[in-house]
């Protein structure tokens, strides 16, 4: 059965194959290559939205992405709800569910209606003048009910179950828009052998040629050319043609992000395929072929159901076959309503009365619908249109006052004119420029390698516009590099032509009255707010558009940023070009916030750094961490430990015996070349001349101001090549900043750096039993106290692979690090371990490893410094070189600030309850009693429960801390104040005899 | 997205394969514990900030990992020409906005 407004006959579709669909619970059958917006129409449903803020009732205003009403909620399953779609974009499948939005209890009667009754209290800017008292109220009162009011659609609360994807591309020439000018353009490209790249927003290309019934080219209707042009540039290798594909944003160098509806418009789309896909284009050249926006007429009451633009209503009869009423009214101020009142008269379709603004207007177009019988009245204004669900009239009355008449309708076309859609060019950073006899912003001083053809340049007619369109494609692909330009330019038979129109309010609506004429129909502002707002002492339109948010919806003010200008510009009595038009911004339609993420979600947002020895922690039950990218593992509990009893009894262990520790993540730099020492010496604080090879030292890097940037134990393995270590999240940064100084400062200097962190595994075998579990492993090095000492390095052979074997120890202890490369990290490890259970080592985790180390007064770089901490305030003064005459940060060390006196330094810290463990991060306090706020003197770096020490141990930056040893500071709580006792940093083995023990 | 030439690789590659790294030309001094403090300032803390054309390193830390100077316009957001570390502060510049 065919919809009861569908024409037999009318339109492209193929009328039998039906798709049922619903809206809001109701079911319909639509065909298709249907809009939701088309198939609706068919069924004579108009209303389908609530407005933002009045709650009115809200239909059709367009056919296109320029919607600012119908805008639906898709729901495809539990997960897959999309809210504020635009009907009019939105393809009909079979099985589509729809449903209107801000509306309850339902569409047709809706409580928050209340609103327009009361819309006096929300005019522009209501909400930075009312509901100002209490002021308390407005956070939990005013402003959660005004959210709940007024609003667009919910947004799912469910994860995306779909997926995006992202491609580049890059192409000599990029045409955006695929109407008659795009087509051309793209054919003057494409023949000359460039690469060209053609994208559209809508399912079919033609763009306008979708409603001129009067468009001829090369002999055919302009559509049917449009389709055959685009089957031609599809065939041929060297153009890629986008349907569906929108270009939201234009940047630097042309530089054009584009989005792909891939699936949206599908039943069943396959599980392979992205929902959407983004498209970043690098183009030689670009040509903007993005057309115009018909504007509505501003009157009383110009946002009931059925009231449309004319473009619009002839769309979904010649491209649908859909009749948007039985007995239409038309209100215009230019010649492109008459061409639709034609077309729908043509159809069969009642054309009550053309109601036309301009005085005594002439042409062929008038005397054919003069012809067809249709009343026309000139000189005369729509002021008011009855109805409320759905338009049931309008009143007509000669522009400068008079009679009224009333005329039932059941549909009103309007058009006030045309906006050429300037957004990406304005995008690109070039100038609008007013033409003051055509009324509308054109391109004009350019500011990227682009240009503007056909409705978007102000070229009006079609067979202008392809001859502009298409010499701007032979010359873009010429200046993109072409040599030869070979094809044929489209012939046009015939054309439809118009331009001028009006801006702003129309008689009826003007400044004297107070009816509701809409400007922006999704923010529902009025012409009179737009007034109001200058009269409130806005000069600026972007000031306007603020107060009043005009322009500021999801539509962008793609069809009311011009009236709304000019009725600023007349209010202020200042010609339109000097109140300025506000700025374009990206996205041209909303973007979904998948297609930006693309695949970059979950696991897949950021690497995850895994060590050799991994999995082998996995397998142990190890609790991770993460630290930067990498997954750290953290304590190991056995059954039944929470992590204080798991932390407790490593650290224990670790000192009684041994423990094992991946310490693979530690960054690791090889500084290598005859000059590998000069470079040291200039990198850290420490000397290094005279390091032996064979030894290590414990090396400080500052910043060129002085202050602390990284630490790590570097060992010399030559003359010429030094194995440094860093901290684990420094080791991108150290390499950059020793990149730096050798390819800028030091160039001369004859240095390789490489970066090695991943090539070695590094397992640390600290404690008093360590050298037993190692040394049965090892071939080649002698591991004697004499001839292995503590903070040396030999290379040799573990487990029958290389290993580059440190003794150091970062517990305290007598301890090892074993680098091996990094492929046999796990084996080596379980090797390790084995010998570890037979003296019964622990594996340990970065907590025991921070406790153990803060026993010890072992600063971690990034918690106990951070950025502001000299060596000297760190207590590191003796790893500073005295006699070195140059190092980075040597001169801001030297400044005055940081040799004065009182500075913050690091101090160790004991509570007085011995039980009590401080919290990181708290302030302390020197008198505890002094008023609030007090003089804070200091924090806690590090804080920790020492099973070992048997009491809580902690590190604090504190003023003047190592004069103040013995005294007794405070740790304000919330549950209190914490004394505590300023001590020495080692709080374990004060004298170090552990190293060797 | 910008443009810039890697002067090194001599290719014209997107900004996602590049780092800024703060403005060129400022040398450090080969005396740099006896540098006043009124130079220290200067050396390490005053920086440019124009209107107009700057220079500034850039690493093409994605590629050959190479810092270089370049010259921009941070009106136009345009880069008028990139060249190799150590070299001078270019006399002439191509294409310079007014």
């Amino acid at each position: 059965m065919i919809a009861a407004f569908r024409i037999p006959g009318a339109g492209r579709l193929k009328q039998a194959e039906t798709a049922r669909f619903s809206f809001d619970g109701q079911s319909y059958a639509g065909v298709e290559g249907d809009t939701l917006a088309s198939a609706l129409l068919a069924n004579g449903v108009h209303l389908v939205g609530r407005s933002f803020k009045y709650h009115r009732p809200r239909g059709f205003l367009s056919a296109g992405a320029e919607e600012p009403n119908a805008l639906v909620e898709i729901k495809r399953d539990f997960a897959r709800k999309t809210p504020n779609v635009r009907a009019t974009v939105q393809e009909l499948y079979d099985g589509l569910t729809a449903q209107s939005q801000n509306r309850w209890p339902s569409l047709a009667f809706d409580v928050g209606a209340v609103n327009d009754i009361a819309s006096p209290l929300f005019s522009a800017g209501f909400y930075y003048k009312t509901f100002m008292w209490p002021k308390s109220a407005w956070k939990n009162l005013y402003e959660p009910k005004i959210r709940a009011a007024a609003g667009l659609g919910v947004a799912p609360d469910q994860p995306d179950p779909d997926h995006y994807s992202a491609r580049f591309a890059h192409c000599d020439v990029l045409v955006l828009g695929g109407g008659a000018a795009g087509i051309a353009a793209a054919l003057a490209a494409a023949e000359t052998g460039v690469r060209v790249i053609l994208a559209d927003e809508q399912a079919d290309f033609g763009g306008s040629l979708r409603f001129e019934s009067g468009a001829k080219i090369d002999g055919q209707d302009g559509f049917a050319w449009a389709q055959g042009a685009v089957a031609t540039l599809k065939a041929m290798d060297n153009v890629r043609v986008l349907s569906r594909t929108t270009a939201f944003g234009y940047y630097a160098q042309n530089f054009v992000g584009l989005v792909e509806r891939v699936s949206d418009h599908l039943q069943n789309p396959g599980r392979e395929q992205p929902r959407e896909r983004l498209w970043q284009v690098r183009a030689k050249r670009v040509v903007l072929a993005t057309g115009a926006i018909e504007r509505h007429m501003v009157f009383a009451d110009n946002d009931r159901p059925g009231i449309m633009l004319a473009s619009a209503a002839r769309t979904y009869l010649n491209h649908y076959g859909v009749a948007v009423g039985r007995n239409v009214g038309v209100y215009t101020a230019n010649d492109s309503a008459y061409a639709a009142a034609i077309d729908l008269k043509k159809a069969g379709v009642g054309v009550a009365a053309i109601v036309d603004l301009r005085d005594n207007p002439t042409g062929p177009i008038i005397d054919e619908a003069r012809a067809l019988g249709i009343e026309i009245n000139f000189g005369r204004a729509v002021i008011r249109a009855g109805g409320k669900l759905r338009v049931s009239s309008m009143t007509v009355q000669p522009k400068n006052g008079g009679g009224e008449r009333t005329i039932p309708v059941d549909a009103i076309m309007m058009s006030a004119g045309w906006t050429p859609s300037v957004h990406l060019f304005s995008q690109s950073r070039g100038k609008v420029a007013f033409n003051d006899e055509t009324k509308r912003f054109v391109p004009g001083t350019y500011a990227q390698d682009c240009v503007s053809v056909g409705a978007c340049n102000g070229t009006d007619g079609l067979s202008a516009t392809i001859d502009e369109a298409y010499a701007a494609g032979a010359k873009a692909a010429k200046d993109a590099g072409a040599n030869t330009v070979k094809g044929t330019k489209p012939k046009v038979d015939a054309s439809e032509s118009w331009s001028r129109g009006m801006l702003g309010a129309a008689p009826g609506a003007g400044p004297d009255t107070t009816v509701k004429a809409f400007v922006d129909f999704q923010n529902d502002v009025t012409a009179k707010d737009i007034r109001q707002a200058v009269h409130e002492g806005m000069r600026s339109i972007e000031h306007v558009k603020r107060f009043t948010t005009n322009g500021m919806a999801t539509d962008q003010g793609k069809t009311s940023n011009m009236h709304g200008l000019a009725i600023a510009a007349e209010t202020l009595d200042k010609p339109i070009p000097q109140v300025g038009l506000t700025t374009f911004r990206a996205p041209y339609t909303p973007v979904t916030f998948g297609a930006i993420i693309g695949h970059a979600r979950g696991p897949l947002f950021d690497p995850t750094r895994k060590t050799a020895i991994h999995p082998w922690a996995e397998r142990q039950g190890a609790v991770f961490e993460d630290v930067g990218q990498w997954k750290r593992a953290w304590y190991f509990p056995k059954a039944g430990e929470d992590m204080h009893a798991a932390v407790d009894r490593e650290c224990v262990t670790v000192r009684k015996t041994a423990g094992l520790f991946d310490a693979s993540t530690l960054g690791k730099i090889e500084v290598v070349g005859p000059d590998a020492a000069k470079f040291m010496e200039l990198l850290y604080t420490n000397p290094w001349e005279k390091l032996e090879p064979g030894r290590c030292r414990y090396g400080i890097m500052l910043r060129e101001d002085g202050f602390i940037y990284d630490d790590g134990v570097v060992g010399r393995l030559a003359p010429d090549r030094f194995h440094v270590t860093t901290t684990t999240g420094g080791a991108p940064r150290v390499m950059n900043h020793m990149e730096d100084y050798l390819q800028t400062e030091f160039p001369h200097l004859n240095v390789w750096l490489t970066s090695i962190t991943e090539q070695w595994a590094v397992i640390a075998v600290q404690g008093p039993k360590s050298r037993e579990i190692i040394a049965p492993l090892v071939e080649g090095i002698d591991m004697s106290d004499g001839a292995l000492p503590h903070m040396s390095v030999r290379e040799g052979r573990i487990c029958g692979v290389p290993t580059r074997l440190f003794r150091m120890s970062f517990t305290g202890e007598r301890g090892f690090e074993v680098n091996v490369p990094a492929d046999y990290g796990q084996a080596v490890w379980e090797a390790l371990w084995a010998e570890g259970q037979k003296h019964g080592a622990c594996a340990y985790g970065t907590e025991a490893m921070h406790v153990l180390r803060a026993e010890k007064g072992y600063i971690i770089v990034g918690q106990d410094t951070d950025g502001t901490v000299t060596p000297g305030d760190a207590g590191l003064d003796w790893a500073v070189g005295k006699k070195k005459t140059d190092f980075v940060g040597i001169r801001g060390m030297a400044r005055p600030d940081l040799v004065a006196k009182g500075r913050k330094q690091l101090v160790g810290l004991k509570t007085k309850d011995p039980k009590v463990v401080l919290e990181e991060g708290a302030q302390i306090v020197g008198d505890p009693k002094q008023a609030i706020p007090m003089t804070m003197i200091g924090h806690v770096t590090s804080s920790y429960w020492s099973q070992n020490c048997g009491r809580s141990i902690a590190l604090a930056l504190v003023a003047g801390g190592r004069d103040r040893m013995g005294e007794t500071l405070s740790v304000p709580m919330p549950n209190g104040t914490i004394e505590v006792e300023v001590t020495g940093m080692v709080f374990f083995d004060e004298k170090g005899e552990r190293l060797n023990g | 997205m910008l443009l810039i030439r890697c002067p090194y690789c001599e290719e014209e590659r997107p900004e996602l394969e590049f780092r800024n790294a703060g403005e060129a030309h400022i040398a450090r001094s080969a005396d740099m514990a006896a540098t006043s403090d009124d130079d220290f300032e200067k050396f390490f803390f005053i920086r440019s900030n124009p209107k107009g054309i700057i220079y500034e390193r850039w690493r093409h830390m994605h590629g050959c990992a190479r810092f270089f100077n370049a010259v921009r316009d941070t009106v136009s957001d345009r880069f008028l020409m990139t060249y190799k570390a150590g070299e001078p502060k270019p006399a002439k510049l191509p294409g310079a906005a007014k």
